[in-house]
């Protein structure tokens, strides 16, 4: 990966990183959303724009600096490894859409 | 007797201890308000038989003697708390019919403690939104309108715009919220109420939908500052079951309210004078300010120098971490299912996905996806943890020369429905002053400050040091008893 923000040169950087239509439709894949033609259209001018406008952080020297990752320091806690719920298949399955025997139930995907 | 739905959280506790009620009276003439104001759109679900059935066990418990914090106080619920048998949707379509099998734990708290359910308050879908107009289920109308005769709908602030428009216009005392960017304060500054986010990890994110898991925050909106606190420790505390909450004890901050704030140095950070700042909203703070001062404060300047960097930080980290908890609207376990004509189980994911979401959250879903997707994750998502860092930075440095920050809640008052949706970047501009304390994990709170000249409502905020709610809701119950903002809409819908 070699697309890197530098300071100094927004215009520069802004072009390296817009998305276009194909770029559009391949996130949408991967992020299982179907979209139209037109959507598409529309979603890279507003991607593009918001994209365009977080590119300013480009301007922050964040040499050296470590990526935040908890807000409020707080350990992750351990538990003992014991079964603390189960027995509640009914309950997991009440909202699946389709439901049979037990399972949740998807269209076929193995020939 | 005078109309019970005049009273707030603490009059209704202690006027229903005191037997001067019942507290099935006081749930009737809530639920009465709820069904006469469909034209706000507030609710989502009315939950009219929650409300009776807690306020009926109240009274039972006082023949009996025995009394909770909260009997005899019903409240609304934002529609992003799973409440066990009541349908939860976050406003989304592909949650419609959803029914949790399972209570959250804020919203256990608040039922152990007493209190009843007057129904699911209507929100920006999956919390995505300043405005309240990304719900599926309809814009929420602001109780407000400006004194210019012309009653343009407003909008209640968002993502909590149901529960702000609802407490604000009447119908419920209080009601829940949840803040990833805001969502508490801004729409109580829009609607005249106040509103608290704790310090993240105060309240548990169990059974609450998840938008940006290291944001989100339950927290407190009510007509004063005191209600706030009474509802804050009922929800706050423990829960093994999330895994950031906070293992302390909640102090008792009901009981430590004071609203002298003697030897307490407030810093007013000169970055959030914003470009086009409107005058009014200067003249606010001016005054934010001086009320502060007659409390007994000391007042600096303070610099927090990343500010301006935080809305964009914010862009990149909350669509991030939603594209990622998004992902659990399949089509398979819950929900919506769009299972178009010999379609395959991927076919599936994309039209079911396609259908249940709105705009706005598709969009954020796919900035989301871009900005983690190989190739880009360093450029965007690891840049904007860093500039966090230094967001976070910016405020435990001001931290050490001062104990609290003051800060206009919102650059203006509320805006019209409409006048902003078509851009998203203009909307999110509106949560310019709210979002760096997100970033932060800090507490904050929105205070009424005044009118301005159309007669809308003008929020302080007032953010603090992590885990000093008592030195936030301190400060603004000063700025309250001084502010004496007793403007309410006028009653027309």
């Amino acid at each position: 990966m070699a697309q890197r923000l530098k300071a100094g040169s927004p215009a520069a950087s802004r072009a390296s990183m817009s998305v276009d239509t194909n770029i559009v439709r391949k996130i949408a894949s991967l992020a299982r959303i179907a979209v139209s033609d037109g959507e598409v259209e529309a979603m890279t001018g507003e991607l593009n724009n918001i994209l365009g406008w977080v590119e300013q952080l480009g301007e922050v020297d964040t040499d050296g600096i470590e990526p935040l990752h908890t807000v409020i320091p707080n350990q992750l806690r351990l538990r003992d490894d014991v079964i603390t719920d189960g027995n509640i298949r009914d309950k997991v399955l009440a909202n699946a859409p389709q439901a049979e025997h037990g399972f949740f139930a998807v269209p076929k995907v193995i020939e | 007797m005078s109309d019970l739905t005049d009273l707030g959280i603490a009059q209704i506790r202690d006027g229903f201890q005191a037997g001067d009620f019942t507290a099935r009276e006081v749930a009737e003439a809530f639920n009465a308000n709820v069904a006469t104001a469909k034209s706000l759109n507030a609710f989502i679900v009315e939950t009219p038989e929650h409300a009776l059935a807690a306020a009926d066990a109240a009274d039972q418990e006082r023949e009996a003697g025995a009394v909770r914090p909260l009997s005899g106080v019903p409240l609304g619920i934002k529609d992003l708390f799973c409440t066990e048998g009541v349908q939860t949707t976050a406003a989304s379509h592909i949650l419609e019919g959803f029914v949790p099998t399972y209570e959250s734990t804020v919203t256990e708290r608040l039922f152990v403690a007493g209190a009843g359910m007057l129904g699911k308050l209507n929100m920006d879908q999956f919390a995505m939104g300043s405005s309240n107009e990304t719900s599926h289920f309809g814009n929420v109308i602001s109780p407000w309108r400006r004194n210019d005769g012309g009653n343009a709908p407003l909008a209640p602030g968002g993502s909590s715009g149901g529960s702000s428009a609802a407490v604000s216009a009447r119908l419920a005392p209080g009601a829940t919220g949840t803040d990833t960017g805001g969502s508490i304060r801004q729409p109580a500054a829009f609607t005249g109420i106040s509103g608290i986010k704790p310090t993240y990890g105060r309240c548990s994110r169990w059974g609450v939908v998840s938008f940006a898991s290291s944001l989100d925050q339950a927290g407190a909106m009510a007509r004063d500052v005191r209600d706030c606190t009474i509802m804050l420790e009922a929800m706050a505390g423990f829960d093994p079951k999330d895994a950031t909450s906070l293992d302390l004890p909640v102090p008792e901050w009901e009981a430590g309210l004071s609203s002298d704030l003697r030897g307490k140095t407030i810093g007013i950070p000169k970055e959030y004078r914003v470009d086009n700042m409107p005058r009014e909203i200067d003249a606010l703070w001016e005054r934010g300010i001086q009320l502060v001062k007659d409390a007994g404060a000391n007042v600096i300047e303070v610099s927090l120098p990343h500010t301006k960097y935080a809305l964009p930080t914010y862009y990149i980290i909350a669509p991030a971490e939603a594209s990622s908890n998004l992902a659990r609207y399949d089509g398979v376990r819950y929900g919506l299912r769009d299972l178009p004509d010999g379609a395959n189980l991927q076919d599936m994911y994309a039209a079911t996905r396609a259908d249940g979401f709105g705009a706005e959250v598709k969009r954020r879903i796919l900035i989301g996806t871009y900005v983690l997707s190989a190739g880009f994750y360093d450029a965007y998502f690891t840049k904007a943890q860093k500039v966090r860092a230094l967001i976070a930075r910016d405020f435990a440095l001001a931290f050490e020369k001062c104990d609290l920050l003051l800060t206009p809640t919102a650059p203006s008052s509320a805006f019209a429905l409409g006048e902003k949706s078509d851009d998203p970047l203009a909307m999110y501009l509106n949560d310019v002053f709210t979002v760096p304390s997100s970033l932060a994990g800090l507490p904050a709170m929105s205070v009424p400050g005044g009118l301005d000249q159309a007669g809308l409502p003008l929020g302080l905020q007032v953010i603090g040091r992590p885990l000093d709610e008592q030195g936030v809701l301190n400060a603004c119950l000063a700025i309250e008893e001084r502010a004496g903002f007793t403007a309410r809409p006028g009653e027309w819908w």
